[in-house]
């Protein structure tokens, strides 16, 4: 056991340079990582101890990172890439859905990629426009990648191995005003598959699922909701992409009610997807409709509003009430 | 990027939009550039270069020949089958032979190829099978051939993509330390692109051993080329600190001399060269298209006197380095190779039902899973119904 207390932040950090450490073909590349160590530092010190060869500032240009980082993986490197800020993911969207999610299966299997994109995502933090987005929706709808969050330091780390080790690309959405949060990491035990939904907390009077930055919501929301006589259950979905819909299920037949809740618009959001799959697998358990509860279809607000627009616990717990009393 | 540098990144180039441009007559740019590399003329007479020598023996020259001779009938082949409806689509390569098999042949069986969608003829030179090119166009899959086996990459449909890949991958060559090179095809069409011009940046920066060959073929579909660019295309390496060469495209030997240079620079460490292949697209650009609606017949005819088989033809008779029995034999190898590319689409099997499923994923997913299950239930549905 190596138990440590360590901030997410710290936890990604540590992480990475797990696996620059382990695989020389493991490679990080993006705007500032190296002497900056990233504007958030989650890949500070790196460069100095792995050198410029392995983590690479690269131009200002993010479809650039995203498809040269697709060539390198192609002659078998594994890099890790950092697009600055969700909402600068775009000028890569292209290079990401028609090419990194479709190789695979274009070329029958002959090609892995095994790219990882980390893209710090969500508000919460006061930014100026386009850094606070939360668009893991538009990736999860994408055949060929994968979609994760980690809301806590040990899936943190755990996660990011994961996604590191895996064949298939991976769009990694740190969520970046949970980033100096601090948790315990056991380091050398790895907990569970990267794409497993796993109980934050149990219950039996209803289902909260979310990732992310939600998560520290719901679990708030859930010690609330006792201190009322409520029992709430709350499931860290983790992956977006797959997702663990057994997970969600075996939860709800058991509290018989849904809350789904994420920052991003609920409007096609990932809330639409699940209150649909456990709607047609759990029709007769459920007492309630599925919830969702999220962002607006608007564009991301003002830094001054964007506590009127994520969501907050009272907004969750309303929403808990709206479907026991059903 | 950072808000700042966004900031400071925008500025200047709005407000120097206007300024250059506005009162410039709208010539047709890259159609009267000073500098043309060209070995063989279009009366197939031998000229020298003083940067681009070459010497070929007969052998080499009919071997040229006869690469062009043959990819242009596998390329009339594949657009009969398209008029016949063997084919969904098809993107013609001819009047592009000599830039195709010149390039093609210059490369090293350890270099990377990353095509577009029209390099039929660096395929040809890259041995894979032609009959493999048509799986996508007849719709029965979107490759059809292991890009590792010839080092030549699947064909790519959104243009200019590739040629960050080619960057990529070239820059994975250097951290190898291994000395061979890659090249990035493309089209006057796709230099418009932004991942081109930021291949362009990523390769200078990063010093990649990477030759990016432009085939300026005048038209991107209906667009002509001074809808692309106000600068010969060549010159635009200039700006990004690496070399850029125009070449005679209907000329094999040139754009075989000036490839072979622009990789040996490469595998010198010496970084990128843009080569920019001055040639012109004889037919449509896919079978969707009518080039009789946006360009005039005279044009393709001036081109028509330029064709780069013809030429090579005319000069390895008058230097007596092919006979009678050369041509005739090349004729025959041509009816046999239009043959079998016939018969080998005609043949190409249905592909399984169930095969949308496969690779989707290279870890699998349970997504995929289940809805691969539903789909198999659903197919065995109308089975027991049949009973």
């Amino acid at each position: 056991m190596a138990m440590e207390k360590m901030s997410i932040a710290k936890a990604l950090n540590e992480s990475l340079r797990k696996a620059l450490d382990t695989d020389p073909k493991v490679l990080i590349m993006g705007e500032d990582v190296g002497k900056l160590g990233g504007v958030f530092r989650i890949t500070d010190g790196l460069q100095k101890d792995f050198g410029e060869g392995r983590v690479i500032d690269t131009p200002l240009a993010e479809s650039g990172i995203v498809g040269t980082a697709i060539g390198l993986a192609l002659r078998g490197y594994r890099p890790v890439v950092e697009i600055q800020f969700d909402g600068f993911v775009f000028p890569a969207y292209d290079q990401i859905v028609t090419q990194l999610a479709k190789m695979h299966a274009r070329s029958l299997g002959k090609i892995k990629l095994p790219v990882v994109v980390r893209i710090p995502y969500g508000g919460g933090i006061g930014a100026v426009e386009h850094h606070s987005e939360s668009p893991e929706a538009l990736f999860a709808h994408v055949a060929g990648l994968k979609v994760v969050s980690p809301s806590n330091a040990s899936d943190a780390y755990w996660m990011m191995q994961q996604a590191v080790q895996s064949d298939d690309p991976v769009i990694f959405f740190e969520p970046k005003r949970r980033y100096w949060d601090k948790g315990e990491v056991d380091t050398e035990s790895i907990p569970g598959g990267l794409h497993r939904a796993s109980v934050a907390r149990t219950g039996t009077d209803l289902t909260l699922v979310a990732y992310g930055p939600m998560v520290k919501v719901c679990l708030e929301a859930a010690a609330a909701a006792q201190e009322e006589g409520k029992s709430v259950e709350v499931v860290d979905l983790r992956s977006m992409s797959p997702i663990d819909f057994d997970a969600i299920q075996a939860s709800v037949e058991k509290t018989r009610r849904l809350v789904v809740v994420h920052e991003a618009p609920v409007f096609y959001g990932s809330g639409a997807e699940i209150a649909a799959r456990i709607t047609e697998r759990c029709f007769y358990h459920l007492e309630a409709p599925v919830l969702r509860v999220g962002g607006y279809h608007v564009p991301y607000p003002p830094a001054r509003l964007e506590d009127e627009y994520l969501p907050g616990l009272d907004r969750v717990l309303d929403a808990v009430d709206r479907s026991l009393a059903y | 990027m950072t808000v700042e540098s966004t900031a400071a990144a925008r500025k200047p180039r709005r407000s120097s939009k206007r300024t250059s441009a506005a009162k410039t007559p709208a010539k047709t740019p890259g159609t009267s550039g000073p500098e043309l590399v060209q070995l063989l003329t279009p009366e197939g007479e031998r000229v020298e270069h003083p940067d681009y020598s070459i010497d070929l023996s007969a052998d080499e020259l009919r071997a040229l020949y006869r690469d062009m001779v043959l990819t242009r009938r596998f390329d009339a082949e594949a657009t009969a089958l398209q008029r016949q409806g063997e084919l969904g689509l098809w993107a013609s390569l001819l009047g592009q032979e000599a830039a195709q098999i010149g390039s093609g042949r210059a490369l090293r069986d350890d270099d990377y190829v990353f095509p577009t969608y029209r390099e039929h003829g660096v395929a040809w030179c890259r041995g894979v099978d032609p009959t493999n090119l048509l799986g996508m166009f007849r719709g029965v899959n979107h490759g059809g051939w292991d890009p590792n086996t010839n080092n030549f990459h699947l064909y790519t449909i959104v243009i200019g993509s590739q040629t960050l890949h080619a960057t990529g991958y070239a820059m994975g060559v250097a951290k190898d330390g291994a000395d061979s090179a890659v090249i990035a095809y493309f089209g006057d069409g796709a230099s418009s692109q932004g991942d081109v011009a930021e291949a362009f940046t990523f390769s200078a920066v990063y010093n990649a051993p990477v030759v990016f060959f432009c085939q300026n073929n005048q038209w991107a579909i209906s667009e002509p080329t001074e809808k692309q660019t106000r600068v010969p295309l060549y010159q635009r390496a200039q700006g990004f600190g690496f070399p850029g060469v125009r070449v005679d495209g209907n000329d094999v030997l040139a754009c075989l001399a000036v490839t072979r240079s622009a990789l040996e620079r490469a595998r010198r460490g010496e970084g990128p060269t843009l080569v920019e292949a001055f040639t012109y697209r004889m037919g449509a650009h896919t079978t969707s298209d009518d080039p009789t609606k946006y360009r005039a017949d005279e044009e393709r005819a001036s081109w028509e006197a330029k064709d780069p088989i013809l030429r090579l033809r005319t000069y390895l008779e008058n230097e007596g380095a092919a006979d009678e029995a050369f041509f005739t034999g090349l004729d025959e190898e041509s009816e046999t190779l239009g043959k079998r590319v016939r018969e080998a689409v005609r043949s190409m099997p249905q592909p399984d039902r169930m095969a949308i499923f496969d690779h989707a994923y290279a870890d699998g997913s349970a997504l995929v899973d289940e809805e691969r299950a539903q789909f198999a239930a659903y197919q065995a549905s109308f089975a027991e119904e049949g009973k």
